[in-house]
Parts: structure tokens; C-alpha cells; sequence
């Protein structure tokens, strides 16, 4: 995909115009912040897990060639494959040369954020493979031609209506007199569609939520069940995933799988948990002939060992998102590339670079809050700042802020010159704005009061009138 | 009798430079608190700006002058969550590179303290006697709530004002959308979080709101205020301590 995450201001200056966007963000709170928050009051040893969890990936990630090769082992032995990716060309090719061998005309996906990240459905569309998106909101931006916006509920930026025209747009047997009023309706006409698209496909895609090293398996989460139709149906199952997805054993797995719902969507578990080991066996009525996974590095490993591993701990859950201020006012979109709000800001520059992703790691409040609910304790404002180091070492900010900041650190760190500045501004800023207590227009924060006036000074600096009052208080 | 602690005000920018009756509210506070109070003053800012900017450099050479300035006192107290934030949680971590300069960090920051929290966790203040008559809602500033855990700290103290309700808003907790240089960076997702900031503030029915830290007072009086909303905006210590100038933003006659 490519990353548009340089336009970042002009992208979220758009999407903060966009009254349909606008309406949809609104319901991220209730349907995925309060819920959660309810799922975790639910849980009295939600920190004690937290901890575990984190314990488990650490371990994974500092003995992940042992784990991988491991669960490789497993896997083949199971009757499956493993491929080692470098780098998203590399996981394309081995995606289209095993649907090339099986002949495949289409393939079917489970929502995987791998495969938005190394653009599968566009290399396979290209090599005459039609990809068919079966997660509902994967499904309906594919129809849209448009990128996820979250990394869970990828339509989430769209209301009903839009979803509805969609629908009419694209599928051409839909009767015009079929309503499609509400969720209900309309997941029943995308599973009209999709129910014979499941029974032709040649090939099915699904992510993985977890690789687990001891038995093999590949684990994803789905809360409609297409990922169970997408593995189980076709010739072959391809699970893409990224190489910090293992984790030593499957009670490994489930202690993290009971954080990964709740964080998400509030729910206790998934509706549907699916574990694959290995193709169909001889005496399995159904399953794929072939199991396949394409584990994929790009740039992760890079990230051992330095101040960025701990980013390596994200289960995607997206909590991190539906919580931060930033990603609730402008919607994923705005960020440009596959992963939005906070762990994006963090993961984008790692993978793509920082000269593509440099406004992300700024666009943070440094509120606070991805990292008080990350169940995985992710530092991400520490990250993003470690980002904005490199940034500033590089010299990427603009020369404005960078004079505008020199200045100001030349004063600060020599507190007796910012003190006579300090006192000056004070009076200045104070006799030009007491009179209205505000000001409505200010050249150097022209940003600012666009929207916001600006209080007025009260007229004398803290300091200037101490020492005055000090000298009152105990004359000499 | 014990001796009184000696505390150091660490003013911040913003008060010494906005609303210096802010840093007197803390005196006052301190001192009935059973403080003695002295203000350093070869003290500018904590170098937040800087760190958060991705300037390391600047940030520590501003740490060192902070990291002098409060040398021997019992407590250093500031009169913001950010800034008493800074010091306390990221000093450590600035100087990581830098032991004996971490060393110095990390004792100034275990006696660096926000004010409220200062009173009621160190100092046992238990009530203040100050009056307002007012409706108020109070907003936790991220870093205060977050970093340092203030958050049941300023209601314990607000109960005891006379004549003064509190009425909590909705999503008191999520961020005014200020975060330092970001409100004037990114200005229009900034404006866009503080226009739902004050959508709750005004939704809350109080006819006041309180914060302990003058850079999101100053976002979230400026946004109310270009709304014509006539909610008057106060840092919390004004309150506790009884002082009654003009709110943020108000025509005053000066200092």
C-alpha cells in the first residue's frame, strides 16, 4: 500500500470536514471504549494478566528464532509449510506462485492487516487472481475501493447510508425495492453475495492472530465466522502473518486471547476462535488440502534488541486507537498507510521509514491514554517520542519550529536572562490584552486563535512580583 | 513541634507568565499547610517543550539548571501535573545516558511533587477554608492523572469549600486536545477535541471549570470563550485558596 502518511494535515483537515466521518467516529466510544472499560471492571485480575501477557512476549521475542524454527518444525510435521519472507515482494510472490500451481481463479480472505500491509489483493488482481474480501467491513471497503481505517472494524468511518449505496452500486442482481435500512438487512445481503463467492474460491487468506510454536497451529478470532468458511472450504489455506505472532504454547495463546476481546470490543471472548493445525488429515470429513504459512519479517526484526522492540508485544487489538483523542477526531484514514492511531504512529515509521511517516509520531497529545489501556503495557508516547528524537537529529522538522524552538531553549537554559524576557513578555502581553482579558488574533499562534482566543496575561510575571512582595514582607 | 519543611515553588512557565495569582494560591496553600515557602529564583521551565519536541539536548541542559535551581530543599512543588511530571517521571529517564547526572535526577524527582497531591498526600490536608459559590466541573489533566495518580486529591479538597457543588462532565478523564506545541501544530484536530471538551463541559451544567494545569485551562477557556460561553475557568488552587480575581480571560486591571 502505498503511504500517503506525508499529506497527514491535509488528509485529517479533510476527514474533519467529512460530516458522514464525523457521525460514524461517534459511535467508537460506545461501541468499543465504554464496552471495554465495562469488560474490564469485569475482571478483577485484569492487571495480573496484563503482566503475564507481557511476560509471555517477552519471552517470545528474546528466544524468537528458537520459537519460529519450532513452530516451523511443528507445522511441517503437521503436513504444512512454512515460507520465510523477507519483505512484502517476497510474501507476494509466494501467495501468487501457489495459487498459480492450484490454477486459482479466486481466492477468499479473512481480514488480515499482513495482507494490507504487503498489498495482496492488488498482486493478485494484477496476475488475474480475483481476491473476495469475506470479512463484512473488509468486504465493503474493498467494494469501495478505499483502505481500512482501523485495524478491527475496518468501515468504521462510514454510516449506514453509505454502506447501503455501496451495496446498490455494486451488486447488480440486488432488487432496488430490498430495503437495507439497518445492520441486520444488510449483512444479509453481503451474505447472499458472499455464501457462493466461499464455495467457488480456489484458495482461501486468512491473518493470524497467534502462531503457537508447541502444537503448530495458527489461531485468528472473527466474530462472523468467515474465517472459518475462507480456511476450511478451499483447496488450499495461506495464513499470512508476521514472525511476532508466535508465542511458545497454546495456554500461552488463551491467557493472552482473554485480554485480546475484552481490549477489543469489549466482549469476554470472540464469537468464533478457530485453531488450524496442518491441512486436512485422512480421516477429517473436510478441511484444505494444503496449509501454507507465509511468515513475514519486513523490517520487524530489525526492531529486536533496540528501543523499539517492546512494539513488537502489539496483539492489534486496537484499544490504543478507539481511546486516543487524535484517531476519534480524524478517523484512520488520515494516517496514510495500514496501521492508524497510536500503534501506527509508532509501527508506520519503523516499516516504511521515517522521512515517509514523520508527521505520525508528532500527531500525539502525549495524553497518555494508548498507553494506560495497551493490555500488552506498550510504552507508545515513550516510542513516539524516541521517533520524534530521530526526527529532530535528522533535522526533518520544518526550519520554522526549529528556530522557534532554539530560541525559546537558548532562554530557558539560562533561567537568569528568562527571567528579564519573562518579566518584559509578561507586561507587554499583559497591557496590550487586559482590557477585553483575551486575545482573538496572535501572529506566533495564528493556528491557535483561528478557533480559540488566547487569555490575556494578568500583566506581571510570577517572579517580578514575588520579589517585590518578598521585599514588603521583610523590609531591610 | 517538628521543623516546618522547607518547600521550593517551581512556578512554571505559564503561571509566572499567564497567572501569576496561580503561583500566590499555592503560597497561601502551602503555607497553611504548614510550609515554608521559598521560590528559587534562577528557575525558567521544566524543558518539556524541548523533550517532547525530540530535543534531548536542550532538555538537558534545562534539566540542569532545574536540577541546580532545587538543590537542598525538602520538596519541590509545582502547581501543574504536567510539569511536576516531567520532573518526577522523565527527568530519570532523560539522563539515562548520564549516571551522575541520572543520580541527581532521580532524587530531585523523590521530592518532586504536584501541588494538591502534595497537600493531601504529604501534608495530610484534610480541608481548606476557602468559600465559592459556584456549580463546578473538574478536568483531569493527563499527565497529573496518569503520570502521578492525582485524581481523587482535588475533589477530597473541593468538598470542603463552602458553597461550591461539584458536578463531574462526561469523559472528564479523555484529553482537552492541548498537549503542549501540538495545539498550535496540528491547531484544527486540536480545536476539534477541545470543541467536544467543552461540548461536555457545558452538558455538566457548571458554571465553573477547574483544572490543575494552566496549559489546558488555557486551551479550554480559549475554545469556550470564542463561543461566547460565559463559564468562568479557574486553575483549582485559586479556588481552594480563596483567591478571587478575574477568571481566565476576563477583562482584569492587571496585576
Amino acid at each position: 500500500m502505498k503511504a500517503t502518511s506525508r499529506a497527514f494535515k491535509a488528509n485529517a483537515r479533510h476527514a474533519l470536514g467529512d460530516p458522514n466521518l464525523q457521525r460514524a467516529m461517534v459511535n467508537l466510544r460506545t461501541g468499543f471504549a465504554e464496552r471495554r472499560a465495562h469488560a474490564v471492571a469485569q475482571l478483577p485480575e485484569w492487571e495480573e494478566l496484563r503482566e503475564q501477557a507481557v511476560a509471555i512476549k517477552k519471552d517470545a521475542l528474546a528466544h524468537l528464532d528458537f520459537y519460529l524454527e519450532a513452530f516451523e518444525q511443528k507445522v511441517i510435521a503437521n503436513g504444512g509449510q512454512v515460507h520465510w519472507c523477507r519483505d512484502a515482494a517476497e510474501a507476494n510472490e509466494t501467495v501468487l506462485a501457489i495459487c498459480r500451481r492450484l490454477g486459482a481463479k479466486t481466492v477468499t480472505k479473512g481480514k488480515s492487516m499482513i495482507g494490507e500491509e504487503i498489498g495482496i489483493n492488488d498482486h493478485l488482481a494484477a496476475n488475474g487472481v480475483t481476491p473476495v474480501e469475506t470479512d463484512l467491513g473488509e468486504y465493503i471497503i474493498q467494494i469501495r475501493h478505499e483502505p481500512p481505517s482501523h485495524i478491527i472494524a475496518p468501515a468504521v468511518h462510514l454510516v449506514k447510508e453509505q454502506i447501503a449505496q455501496s451495496f446498490r452500486e455494486t451488486h447488480r442482481d440486488l432488487d432496488p425495492a430490498r430495503p437495507l435500512m439497518d445492520s441486520r438487512q444488510m449483512c444479509d445481503e453481503a451474505r447472499a453475495v458472499l455464501r457462493p463467492r466461499f464455495l467457488a474460491a480456489d484458495v482461501g487468506i486468512t491473518g493470524a492472530n497467534f502462531l503457537v510454536a508447541e502444537t503448530g497451529s495458527s489461531i485468528i478470532v472473527t466474530n462472523e465466522g468467515n474465517g472459518d468458511l475462507t480456511q476450511t472450504l478451499p483447496k488450499a489455506h495461506i495464513v499470512l502473518a508476521s514472525l511476532e505472532k508466535v508465542v511458545p504454547t497454546l495456554e500461552d495463546a488463551t491467557t493472552i486471547l482473554r485480554l485480546l476481546a475484552r481490549s477489543a470490543t469489549g466482549q469476554e471472548f470472540s464469537s468464533y476462535t478457530t485453531v488450524s493445525t496442518g491441512p486436512r488429515r485422512r480421516d477429517d470429513a473436510d478441511g484444505p488440502g494444503e496449509y501454507h504459512v507465509v511468515l513475514l519479517d519486513n523490517g520487524r526484526s530489525a526492531l529486536l534488541g533496540g528501543e523499539f522492540e517492546d512494539m513488537l508485544r502489539c496483539i492489534r487489538c486496537a484499544a490504543c486507537l478507539n481511546h486516543c483523542p487524535v484517531y476519534r477526531a480524524i478517523g484512520g484514514q488520515s494516517y496514510g498507510w495500514v496501521y492508524p492511531g497510536p500503534m501506527g504512529s509508532v509501527l508506520t515509521p519503523s516499516l516504511i521509514g521515517i522521512e515517509a511517516a514523520g508527521n505520525l509520531p508528532n500527531a500525539s497529545t502525549f495524553c497518555g491514554q494508548c498507553e494506560s489501556v495497551c493490555p500488552m503495557k506498550i510504552p507508545l508516547p515513550k516510542m513516539m517520542r524516541h521517533w520524534r528524537e530521530r526526527e529532530f537529529q535528522r533535522h526533518l522538522p520544518p526550519p520554522a519550529y526549529r528556530l522557534g524552538l532554539a530560541a525559546w531553549a537558548f532562554f530557558a537554559r539560562r533561567p537568569a536572562l528568562y527571567r528579564l524576557v519573562a518579566d518584559v513578555g509578561a507586561r507587554v502581553l499583559g497591557v496590550i490584552g487586559r482590557g477585553r482579558g483575551r486575545f482573538r488574533a496572535l501572529p506566533l499562534a495564528a493556528g491557535w486563535t483561528q478557533t480559540r482566543d488566547m487569555p490575556a496575561p494578568e500583566g506581571r510575571s510570577f517572579m517580578s512580583l514575588w520579589v517585590e512582595r518578598q521585599s514588603q514582607r521583610k523590609p531591610r | 513541634m517538628t521543623e516546618k519543611p522547607r518547600v521550593a515553588l517551581f512556578v512554571t512557565c505559564l503561571v509566572d507568565l499567564f497567572r501569576p495569582s496561580v503561583g500566590f494560591a499555592a503560597v497561601k496553600l502551602l503555607e497553611d499547610a504548614g510550609c515554608t515557602v521559598e521560590v528559587p529564583r534562577l528557575q525558567s521551565c521544566c524543558g518539556q517543550p524541548a523533550y517532547n519536541s525530540g530535543d534531548r539536548h536542550s532538555a538537558q541542559a534545562i534539566a540542569r539548571t532545574v536540577i541546580a535551581a532545587f538543590a537542598g530543599f525538602d520538596y519541590v512543588v509545582a502547581p501543574s501535573g504536567s510539569c511536576a511530571g516531567m520532573i518526577k517521571v522523565h527527568y530519570p529517564v532523560l539522563f539515562a545516558d548520564d549516571p551522575s547526572t541520572a543520580d541527581q535526577a532521580r532524587e530531585l524527582a523523590g521530592r518532586t511533587y504536584e501541588l494538591i497531591s502534595f497537600l493531601v498526600d504529604v501534608m495530610k490536608v484534610e480541608r481548606v477554608t476557602a468559600r465559592y459559590d459556584g456549580v463546578a466541573t473538574y478536568h483531569d489533566s493527563c499527565s497529573g492523572l496518569r503520570e502521578l495518580g492525582v485524581k481523587a486529591q482535588p475533589r477530597r479538597l473541593l468538598a470542603s469549600v463552602a458553597g461550591l457543588t461539584l458536578k463531574e462532565m462526561r469523559d472528564c478523564e479523555v484529553c482537552c486536545g492541548f498537549g503542549g506545541t501540538f495545539a498550535v501544530k496540528y491547531a484544527d484536530i486540536s480545536d476539534k477535541i477541545v470543541g467536544e471538551k467543552t461540548d461536555n463541559i457545558r452538558a455538566s451544567g457548571a458554571d465553573t471549570l477547574l483544572a490543575g494545569d494552566m496549559g489546558c485551562l488555557l486551551n479550554m477557556a480559549g475554545k469556550l470563550e470564542r463561543d461566547g460561553d460565559p463559564t468562568k475557568v479557574r486553575h483549582v488552587a485559586e479556588v481552594l485558596a480563596g483567591v478571587a480575581g478575574p477568571a481566565l480571560g476576563e477583562p482584569g486591571d492587571g496585576a
